[in-house]
């Protein structure tokens, strides 16, 4: 798609600066963009619409100026973005489309991976980005982002529907939080029924005998979902106490998978009709189970540990070296805009960022998001997460 | 061997040079030029003693290597029995078989290798045990394929005559066939090593939790810890290892070719005879079940919910709207179109240069050799460093290529012109020189008396070749699993995204989309056969046996 939008922007380029040469009129080549990628018909004044409390530092940050002039015929921006954000044909795309015709903007989704993949790109092309805005960079990679200098600071209109305890993750803006979800321990409901026995509640309940050889997490050193419930125990037993517990896991019998894929898919009772009936995954596994069951139910199949929850808070920002920053900080304030929000809860199962958002009722319903959840400073993530990995590395699978 | 011969037809310098020319530019800008780029980049003395110095570097170099060559020899002796049956007899499933092989070659790990542990005894779970059993049934196609190229084109009559004189089958095959088809048994195993040693997926899903190869370790250090020097260093550490083992093969393979009269096709015969039939009867049906019951497995999921049969996976696939006003933008029937445009194109590239090299590697003597080689090291390459290599070269004008659509078919390309090189060079090498003395004498000027004896050769193993390479594509290896990816998505990546997400419909749909793909597969497969042998060798075929 993109390779032949660049195609097509370049072809109307050259066309238009034939028919500049030739003075001649230029009746047959504005019609060619008629789906609005071209926006071929827009006058060369970039209007200036959102962020109208701008503040200094973007102005001040603007070091690229390597678009020759401002004769811009077209306005395209790329969005880069992990795997699992959908590419055509839902109706997060759709929103993405009505920004275009609301804007003359059209936006291509460039997918780069997963997130760490997508970060390391974006590190290796920093200051020549890939695209111009990179959606789906999480807290425990954001230090890194920030230090690598993929990000243009910029700061969002819109920003006050975004609640603050996600703001304060990026003081100086260099990023913009966009949704925020949970990875908890998820159990099957069916199975504890069927034996009577109560769902644990607490980490300590986690190495209690009564639920030895229950539960399978993933290995932090390759998924994410393993990292944070990895981060989760460091949180409750602090930096000199979480090495102990996990002695006590693996002596409950805890099992360790590669990925979310083999852990839910697998191994977990109610998914994979595997041994184990708990499972590392998400707050919003549960609405996911129900909106996707066959044959459809109106009840959730499978339970969250609230007490288990890590907070993960995913960003967006402006790539530093994009060659269309204004339509890029356009589409950021979307992102961020109600209208795109809404759609995030059943697209990605994530919770919108924008608090003015209604939350479908699945999710009301079945999903979970702890007003207190667990959480550790980026900074913290960043400067041990080797270090953290390597000795659990060492102390579980050793 | 009396090279003789093809010293008095020596093909002009230009025209082996020209010959040369397309691969070995491909290959440079395409491979060397990223990998050497990257590594400039990413280097450091800090990465390169951090990296050396860890133990964890060399354990992992060692179990990498180790689990590599059992694999290897594991994989080469059970496929000899596929391998021959295949390439000699007749059998209604034939083609099938075939097909089948190779779409057990492309399926996504993710999927086999859970049907792999599903049927592998509980006790062998997440071995090593398991690691290289996955690495013999996904590697089984290219050993089957490779080899039975050569094996087709060997003359029956030498066979038959040790036969004949009252040898068992074992020493026919010990004496006669092994021996002349030694260079594509070690071409197969050199592919084989390479896969089993760069092993990613499989080590992931079936090897137990921690397990890592070279290959695991350079993705772990590059995006999930962001150390792209860490991964760098390994990528070099990865690269001596192997180029050992190729500078091996690649001698190995010319001392063993020989010049032996082939004919064009060998013509397959029904089994005959008690043993002979319960011989192949035998080696079909193992093979079936080999390959056939991870596919079975597949479909059976296709089917299953946690609470029962369900066929609702396949009557909604393709619908947009899995739930009023949810979707979740998968489409198949795109996804099959992106996979398919991809495959025709990798394949086309992967047979042009692949075919091209291996007549200028035939020729060029020495320089050939440094191209054969050189054509297998993105073989051998770890799929991030290509990736990321391709991304900050090709990154400003007048090579702004990031986004380019052909990028993909190009990286899936690199990984399968080894495959055709590999199918065509050994019978090429085997074509008798005395048929092209006997075209010069006849008068034909070299390139002429080249093209009427060496070429006919090439189709079949071609198409050989040019089957794996569809599958390659089909099943998205390599570097391009790194590129960023616009314009739609290809069934593995359908697949992935299915079954990375909760639900049991999308679960389910996630298999169904796989027992597609592996169905795509095998007809992909059965059409390159079959436009071979509708190809232009057919007719001389018939004239020659």
């Amino acid at each position: 798609m993109i390779a032949t939008n660049r195609l097509r922007v370049l072809a109307a380029g050259t066309v238009l600066a034939l028919v500049v040469a030739a003075c001649g009129s230029d009746d047959t080549t504005t019609n060619e963009g008629g789906d609005g990628s071209v926006a071929t018909g827009e006058p060369p004044t970039p209007e200036i619409t959102t962020a109208p409390d701008t503040t200094s530092d973007t102005t001040a940050g603007d070091t690229t100026p390597d678009t020759v002039g401002d004769d811009r015929t077209a306005a395209g921006v790329t969005l880069v973005t992990y795997d699992s954000f959908p590419e055509a044909d839902t109706s997060l795309n759709e929103a993405l489309g009505r920004f275009t015709a609301d804007t003359g903007i059209d936006v291509d989704i460039l997918v780069a991976g997963d997130t760490g993949t997508m970060l390391a790109k974006a590190a290796l092309t920093a200051g020549n980005p890939e695209g111009d805005v990179m959606w789906g960079i999480d807290n425990t990679f954001l230090s890194r982002a920030v230090e690598e200098d993929i990000f243009e600071p910029y700061e969002a209109a819109g920003l006050g529907n975004v609640p603050s305890e996600l703001t304060d993750l990026v003081p100086n803006a260099d990023a913009t939080p966009v949704d925020y979800g949970d990875v908890c321990v998820n159990y099957d409901i069916g199975w504890f029924d069927e034996r009577g026995l109560e769902p644990p509640t607490s980490f300590d309940d986690l190495v209690d005998p009564a639920y030895a050889g229950m539960l399978v997490v993933q290995n932090p050193a390759t998924s994410s979902p393993g990292l944070a419930f990895l981060l989760a125990t460091i949180d409750e037993y602090g930096a000199d106490g979480w090495q102990q517990y996990w002695q006590a896991l693996g002596d409950n019998g805890v099992e360790v998978v590669e990925s979310w894929t083999q852990a839910y898919y697998e191994r977990f009772t109610w998914a994979g009709g595997g041994p184990t009936p708990m499972v590392v995954s998400y707050g919003t596994s549960p609405p996911a189970e129900v909106i996707f069951a066959d044959p459809p139910r109106d009840d959730a199949p499978t339970g969250v540990m609230e007490s288990t929850c890590f907070r993960q808070v995913e960003f967006a920002g402006v790539l530093r070296g994009t060659d269309a920053p204004e339509e890029a900080r356009q589409l950021v304030d979307f992102l961020i805009s109600e209208e795109f929000q809404q759609e995030l809860p059943l697209n990605l199962f994530v919770y919108p960022a924008n608090s003015s958002v209604d939350l479908p009722q699945e999710f009301v319903d079945f999903a979970v998001a702890p007003d207190e959840p667990r959480t550790l400073d980026p900074d913290v993530i960043d400067e041990n997460r080797s270090t953290w990995i390597d000795e659990w590395t060492e102390l579980v699978l050793g | 061997m009396d090279r003789a011969g093809a010293r008095v037809n020596r093909l002009p310098r230009w025209f082996v040079a020209a010959l040369t020319v397309g691969p070995a530019t491909g290959l440079a800008v395409f491979f060397l030029w990223p990998f050497v780029t990257l590594l400039a980049e990413a280097l450091s003395g800090e990465a390169i003693s951090a990296t050396l110095g860890r133990d964890a570097t060399w354990d992992v170099v060692w179990f990498t290597t180790w689990q590599a060559v059992v694999s290897t020899v594991s994989t080469v002796l059970i496929a000899m029995a596929p391998a021959y049956v295949v390439a000699r007899f007749d059998f209604r499933t034939r083609r099938l078989l075939v097909g089948l092989l190779t779409a057990v070659f492309v399926l996504p790990t993710v999927v086999m290798g859970a049907a792999i542990l599903a049927l592998l005894p509980e006790s062998l779970d997440r071995t090593v045990f398991a690691i290289v059993a996955a690495h013999v049934v996904f590697n089984l196609a290219v050993v089957v394929r490779l080899v039975g190229a050569m094996w087709e084109h060997l003359p029956t009559d030498m066979e038959a005559a040790a036969a004949t004189l009252g040898a068992s089958r074992w020493q026919v095959f010990t004496q006669i066939s092994l021996p002349l088809i030694r260079p594509s048994v070690i071409a197969a195993a050199t592919v084989v090593f390479l896969f089993s040693f760069t092993s990613f997926g499989v080590i992931r899903v079936v090897g137990a939790t921690g397990t890592r190869t070279v290959e695991v370790e350079i993705w772990r250090r590059a995006t999930q810890l962001g150390d792209i020097g860490g991964a760098a260093v390994l990528t070099v550490l990865q690269l001596l290892v192997l180029g050992a083992g190729l500078a091996w093969s690649t001698t190995a393979q010319r001392r063993h070719s020989r010049a032996l009269g082939l004919t064009l096709r060998s013509p397959l015969r029904r089994p005959t005879g008690r043993g002979e039939r319960r011989l192949v009867t035998g080696v079909v049906a193992a093979t079936f079940a080999v390959a056939g019951a991870p596919l079975v497995a597949l479909v059976v999921r296709s089917f299953s919910t946690p609470t029962g049969w369900s066929a609702t996976a396949w009557t909604d696939l393709g619908r947009t709207e899995i739930r009023p006003g949810i979707r979740v933008g998968v489409d198949p029937w795109n996804a099959i179109a992106n996979s398919l445009v991809n495959a025709v194109w990798a394949t086309l590239f992967a047979v042009v240069v692949g075919g091209l090299a291996t007549l200028a590697i035939a020729a060029a003597g020495r320089a050939g050799r440094v191209l054969d080689a050189g054509l297998m090291l993105p073989l051998g390459t770890s799929a991030v460093t290509i990736g990321f290599g391709m991304l900050i070269t090709f990154d400003a004008p007048p090579v702004d290529w990031r986004a380019s659509w052909w990028l993909v078919p190009v990286g899936h390309a690199l990984i399968a012109v080894p495959f055709v090189v590999r199918a065509t060079l050994g019978v090429l090498r085997s074509v008798a020189p005395d048929l092209t003395t006997a075209a010069a004498t006849l008068g034909a000027p070299p390139v002429r008396a080249w093209r009427e004896t060496v070429v006919p050769y090439l189709w079949r193993p071609l198409a050989a070749g040019a089957g794996l390479a569809a599958a390659i594509s089909l099943g998205e290896f390599g570097a391009t699993s790194f590129l960023s990816r616009s314009g739609g998505e290809t069934m593995p990546i359908a697949i992935e995204r299915l079954l990375g997400r909760t639900g049991s419909l999308l679960q389910a749909q996630g298999f169904a989309l796989a027992t597609m793909l592996a169905v795509t597969t095998i007809v992909a497969v059965a059409v390159t056969d079959r436009l071979q042998a509708g190809g232009p060798s057919a007719g001389r075929d018939r004239g020659s046996s």
